[in-house]
């Protein structure tokens, strides 16, 4: 039986880890007001490197932590050299696309090079327990703590006392005026980078050894504990992101003790969606603080859309309309049928980050939503498949829109944050509602697709539903977009203040924008449960939210033909060089990375 | 004084400087001079390209064309830390403190390109000397301290990094009327010491009481430049600098 | 004049705005008659902007009341003080870069759509989803009469923006983006305009154009309050000059008496020089 004492030290053990992971973030956010979001993928080259040395090489724990410790701060440097300095001068949407491709690229390296099966990362520490009041404390909770404790303090005489650490203080109150003293900014750039990516990959050792387990799974996992921990000490606020750290932890393990493990993430992303909504500033934010600078077109780049001759539309349309008559493979009407189905989730995504300008990460969640709403409404109800799609769209309409609605008050990599949490926090529910989703086992045997009473089975009908919806929610996107609601959608996205003096009312458009969003996605989940028969909790991941991401921006944010073309480009290209599966989202990675560098508007341009 | 200020090598030269946000032009054919140990104002109205002036100076903006020159050596290509360690030092517009430091901590942040340890610390008493008022104020956080007082600290943070010049964006701004005196007559104390003197300001008759030259900026152009004494009672500044007449 | 009036469109007391130490606005009383042009002058940083966001609801005071015909409308959201008729333009400039100048100024008009936008509770914003789709007859009108009205609009400025009407706003010059923004708050049919510097950086001819324009639309009857740093044009146009200095109002009055109050040639011309007022230098 564990004691409250226990769940205490667990709580304060884990906070100090997500503290090595959080200061870095505030570090970073406190130079370049950037979120990065590949600290995870740090903190899992961490985990492995140090994997390496203690069972390949056999260091000893001082020399694995120095080696893990220089090891990622190399990292973090190429990151900030290759990665992030050439969008210096981007719209501030680059860095945060940059660090979501370097996040996938990294993972998948990680995972290529060591498999996704999960590795046993052994302690190097005598397995004892000391009795302390009603709990016990081992010598690894006590490395844990030394180690957060030495870096705190580290890190304190470092910003104080070193002429650098005065450089990094001062970026980070005001760039240009540290500019003005003679600061480089890059060294200081780099030096926090170095900094972050030293303490990540402690962390992911740390916990490796904690756990005694390490998985290519815990990147995204510490890069949403760490942000969360930040958050809600303040973004770029350093002692604030330890305390946010130590209370996340404490959070979660009362939270554990209370309703089990499964719940864990449930109370993390609980705490930074509340925090968000009520304190968007964090928790020791003075209560208000100057308005903020117009951000006019900054946040995505201006640019011209391609302008597409009718009559070449109408063409390609008739030439994928009659393809199936034509003598093409089975495995091209089955790459296309996919093609499709993300063809409309990303559809859903260029307007809503596009159009509207609200960069969500978590719109598998709306898949989700859509396609557990039509499978059970077609399996414990006996809806009709097609009615089923429908209800999983409008469900998928209403309970994505007000799930989303907290973020509404946000802006910028806030918003990203937020949706990121959102789109876990439906997948969590979706694992724990086992009375209503069939928990982990997930939900098998939905029936086939079928219309009136006449099932689609045969590949080329498959086709030619899937592309026929895709093409109605295009043009009625496209009718959407010449609307007033098109004018109001983009005018928020450009200048949300100027638009709100105008009368346009941003929780009502954004909602509008969601909701005609979230339908979109919410059919493209309907579709998918029926064809693939059995989805479960992880069917729709962060993975697919960032691959339609990767659509968007290939097209052009808010580009209805451009979010079609990037749909086919991302899943046909691989498919025809014949990349194996596991390269995939490597190549996905790579190919936003190239694109936010050299192409932001865009294939289509951003309309 | 009496030398004119055009017949002399000039410190800083701008010449022939062409600048672009986007697609919008911000400057057209600017060419100013700063000489050696004078004080060289430049007045215009709010976005008038003042602002954007100080920027290509600084490096913080590089022009699209033209030159921009420092004792004789072009500043372009140069990044800004590698201009300040030439020897400019900044007071930019509203002053710019590290709010979250302590005002010692801003006028040592001055001091960041140099080495020299003991001669900073002697600076540093220089200073507050020549600003009795901020030697009770150096632990203070410097965001808690009144305009006026900030304005101080910007200005003995600018000179900590022992300047050949000074660029000052609109010094006076927000600053109440005392203030505005004992700013000006800070900048006439440390020209006199031989530091030139860059500033843009929108006020132009303050300006020109402490100027040795001027000119006159209007939407990107110089309009009207010369001798401040002149200029001061030159009825073509008011026109053209409150577009005055013709709006008439 | 003041005893002729009735109820102020515009009363303004003891608005009062702290960011940390700083008082941006403090305690300012400000009263506007309906068809009145009433400019707010002070050096940079004096707190007018401050004031605008204020009086616009983009900005929440710490103290003091802010009514309009009457009616309390402290702390009320912008939306719906530009519902009530209030439009506003910004310092700095903020257009729409990506939309149109046709879309811009659309978008000034957003209060006025009525047919797409049906005043049902909840349910409302789904007809205006389901109307904006469909599109039936009077939708389409009520577009097509707003593009028109957005011609005659812009054909207040001459020939400037009518050949860019299909060009995105941030391929403009600066000039005409402010021009933009006026054309969009004058889309929305204000009772109330609130222009804030709207010849910042546009030379003599073009500020004579501006100025025309504010004296045609005070004219028309339009109630105005003007943020400008041209003094020329302050004295010409307004009926009275509220004078402002580290949030304060340090004087109020017809333009030539506030010009020669020994308290603002002090505090903002600075240094009682003797000639400056004349010369009006300090203007901005």
């Amino acid at each position: 039986m564990s004691s409250w004492l226990d769940y205490t030290i667990n709580g304060l053990i884990v906070g100090n880890v997500y503290a090595l992971v959080a200061v870095g973030l505030a570090l970073i956010f406190g130079v370049s007001r950037l979120i990065n979001f590949a600290q995870g993928s740090i903190y899992l080259v961490g985990a492995y490197i140090g994997w390496v040395a203690v069972v390949q090489l056999h260091t000893p724990l001082p020399l694995t932590i120095i080696v893990v410790a220089l090891a990622a701060a190399l990292v973090g440097l190429i990151i900030e050299r290759f990665g992030l300095r050439p969008l210096q001068n981007s719209v501030r949407i680059a860095p945060l696309l940059a660090t979501i491709g370097i996040s996938f690229v990294l993972d998948q390296l990680v995972m290529l090079t060591f498999s996704p099966n999960p590795r046993a990362l052994p302690s190097q520490l005598p397995d004892v327990r000391f009795q302390i009041g009603g709990g016990t404390i081992g010598p690894l909770d006590l490395l844990i703590a030394g180690v957060g404790l030495t870096s705190a303090l580290l890190l304190f005489a470092f910003l104080r006392y070193s002429k650098l650490g005065w450089a990094v203080r001062a970026t980070a109150q005001d760039r240009d005026a540290a500019m003005q003293m003679g600061v480089d900014v890059n060294r200081v750039n780099q030096a926090v980078f170095g900094i972050a990516a030293a303490l990540g990959g402690v962390s992911g050792l740390l916990v490796g050894m904690y756990y005694n387990q390490i998985d290519t799974a815990m990147s995204l996992q510490a890069t949403l504990k760490g942000v969360v921990a930040e958050v809600v000490g303040g973004a770029g606020n350093v002692p604030g992101a330890v305390i946010g750290s130590l209370l996340l932890g404490l959070v979660e393990s009362y939270g554990v003790a209370v309703f089990g493990t499964s719940y864990r993430n449930l109370f993390a992303f609980l705490l930074l969606v509340v925090v968000l909504v009520l304190r968007p500033n964090g928790l020791f934010a003075s209560a208000r603080q100057a308005p903020p600078e117009p951000l006019t077109g900054t946040f995505i780049a201006p640019s011209r859309p391609v302008r597409i001759p009718r009559w070449a539309l109408l063409v390609v349309l008739g030439v994928f309309a009659i393809l199936p008559l034509l003598p093409v493979s089975l495995y091209v009407l089955q790459t296309l049928i996919n093609a499709w189905l993300l063809g409309m989730l990303a559809l859903s995504l260029t307007l809503v980050a596009g159009t509207i300008g609200q960069v969500s990460l978590g719109h598998a969640a709306l898949l989700a939503i859509g396609a557990y709403t039509s499978a059970l409404l077609s399996l414990n109800f006996s809806v009709p498949v097609g009615l089923a799609i429908i209800g999983g769209g409008l469900t998928s309409a209403a309970l994505g829109t007000a799930l989303i609605s907290p973020s509404f008050r946000l802006r910028g990599h806030y918003v990203s944050i937020a949706t990121l949490a959102i789109g876990e926090i439906v997948s969590l529910v979706i694992l724990n509602w086992e009375g209503v989703t069939r928990g982990p086992i997930g939900v098998s045997g939905i029936p086939p697709l079928s219309l009136f009473g006449y099932e689609l089975i045969s590949p080329t009908s498959i086709y030619w539903f899937s592309f026929a919806v895709m093409v109605v929610l295009a043009l009625l996107q496209a009718r959407l977009l010449g609307s007033h609601l098109g004018r109001s959608f983009r005018a928020i996205r450009d200048d949300d203040v100027a638009a709100r003096a105008y009368g346009l009312s941003l929780n009502r458009y954004k909602s509008l924008a969601f909701i005609f969003g979230g339908f979109a996605a919410g059919i493209s989940g309907g579709i998918a449960a029926h064809l693939y028969s059995y989805i479960n909790h992880e069917t729709f991941n962060t993975q697919q939210s960032i691959l339609a991401l990767t659509v968007v921006i290939l097209g052009g944010l808010g580009n209805v033909v451009g979010a079609v073309v990037g749909s086919v480009a991302l899943v046909g290209l691989p498919e025809v060089f014949r990349i194996a599966a596991e390269y995939r989202i490597l190549i996905y990675g790579i190919v936003l990375l190239l694109l936010v560098r050299f192409r932001p508007q865009g294939l289509l341009g951003t309309i | 004084m009496t030398t004119n200020a055009f017949s002399s090598a000039p410190l800083l030269t701008l010449s022939g400087v062409n600048t672009f946000y986007g697609q919008a032009q911000v400057h057209f054919d600017l060419s100013i001079n700063v000489a050696r140990s004078h004080i060289v104002c430049l007045l215009g109205g709010n976005a008038s390209g003042k602002s954007t002036t100080m920027k290509i100076i600084l490096g913080l903006v590089k022009p699209r064309s033209g030159d921009v020159s420092f004792d004789g050596a072009s500043l372009l290509g140069l990044t800004t830390p590698q201009i300040i360690r030439r020897g400019i030092a900044s007071v930019p517009e509203a002053r710019r403190l590290f709010a979250d430091m302590s005002v010692r901590e801003n006028i040592l942040m001055g001091a960041f390109v140099r080495n020299d340890r003991d001669a900073v610390a002697q600076d540093l008493e220089r200073m507050l000397a020549l600003f009795p008022k901020l030697g009770q104020r150096l632990s203070q956080r410097a965001g808690s301290l009144s305009g006026g007082e900030q304005q101080m600290v910007a200005m003995a943070r600018a000179l900590m990094s022992r300047p050949r010049m000074i660029v000052m964006d609109e010094p006076t701004m927000g600053l109440s009327p005392l203030y505005v005196d004992r700013v000006l007559e800070l900048i006439r104390t440390i020209n006199q010491e031989g530091v030139s003197v860059f500033m843009v300001e929108q006020n132009a008759s303050l300006a020109l009481e402490i100027a040795h030259e001027a000119y006159v900026l209007q939407t990107g152009k110089i309009v009207l430049s010369g001798s401040a004494r002149a200029l001061k009672d030159d009825p073509r500044v008011r026109d053209a600098y409150l577009g005055g007449a013709e709006a008439a | 004049m003041a005893i002729a009036q009735a109820a102020p469109l515009l009363s303004v007391r003891g608005l009062t705005r702290r960011f940390g130490g700083l008082t941006a606005v403090d305690a300012i009383d400000l009263d506007l008659a309906k068809g009145e042009l009433v400019s707010i002058i002070g050096p940079n940083g004096a707190g007018k902007t401050t004031l605008f966001n204020l009086v616009t609801g983009l900005d929440r005071p710490d103290a003091g009341n802010v009514s309009f015909e009457g009616q309390d409308v402290t702390g009320l959201s912008p939306e719906t003080l530009a519902a009530e008729g209030i439009a506003r333009t910004f310092q700095l400039g903020r257009v729409f870069g990506n939309l149109s100048v046709m879309d811009n100024v659309l978008i000034g008009a957003h209060t006025r759509l009525r047919a797409v936008k049906p005043a049902v509770p909840l349910i409302g914003p789904l007809l205006e989803l389901g109307l904006a789709l469909l599109r039936p007859a009077n939708v389409k009108a009520e577009e097509e009469r707003l593009r028109e009205e957005v011609k005659v609009i812009l054909s207040r400025f001459g020939e400037r923006l009518l050949p860019r009407i299909e060009q995105p706003a941030y391929s403009l010059s600066y000039a005409n983006r402010r021009r933009v923004e006026i054309a969009r708050a004058l889309a929305l049919k204000p009772r109330l305009l609130l222009l804030d510097e709207p010849t910042a950086g546009m030379n003599p001819t073009e500020t004579a154009e501006m100025q025309a324009l504010v004296a045609e639309l005070k004219a028309e009857g339009l109630t105005i309050l003007l943020i400008e740093h041209k003094l020329e044009m302050v004295m010409r146009l307004s009926d009275r000059v509220i004078v402002m200095d580290e949030g304060k109002k340090i004087a109020e009055g017809a333009g030539e008496q506030v010009r020669t109050d020994p308290k603002v040639i002090e505090a903002y011309l600075g240094h009682g020089l003797s000639g400056a007022a004349d010369q009006r230098e300090s203007a901005a």
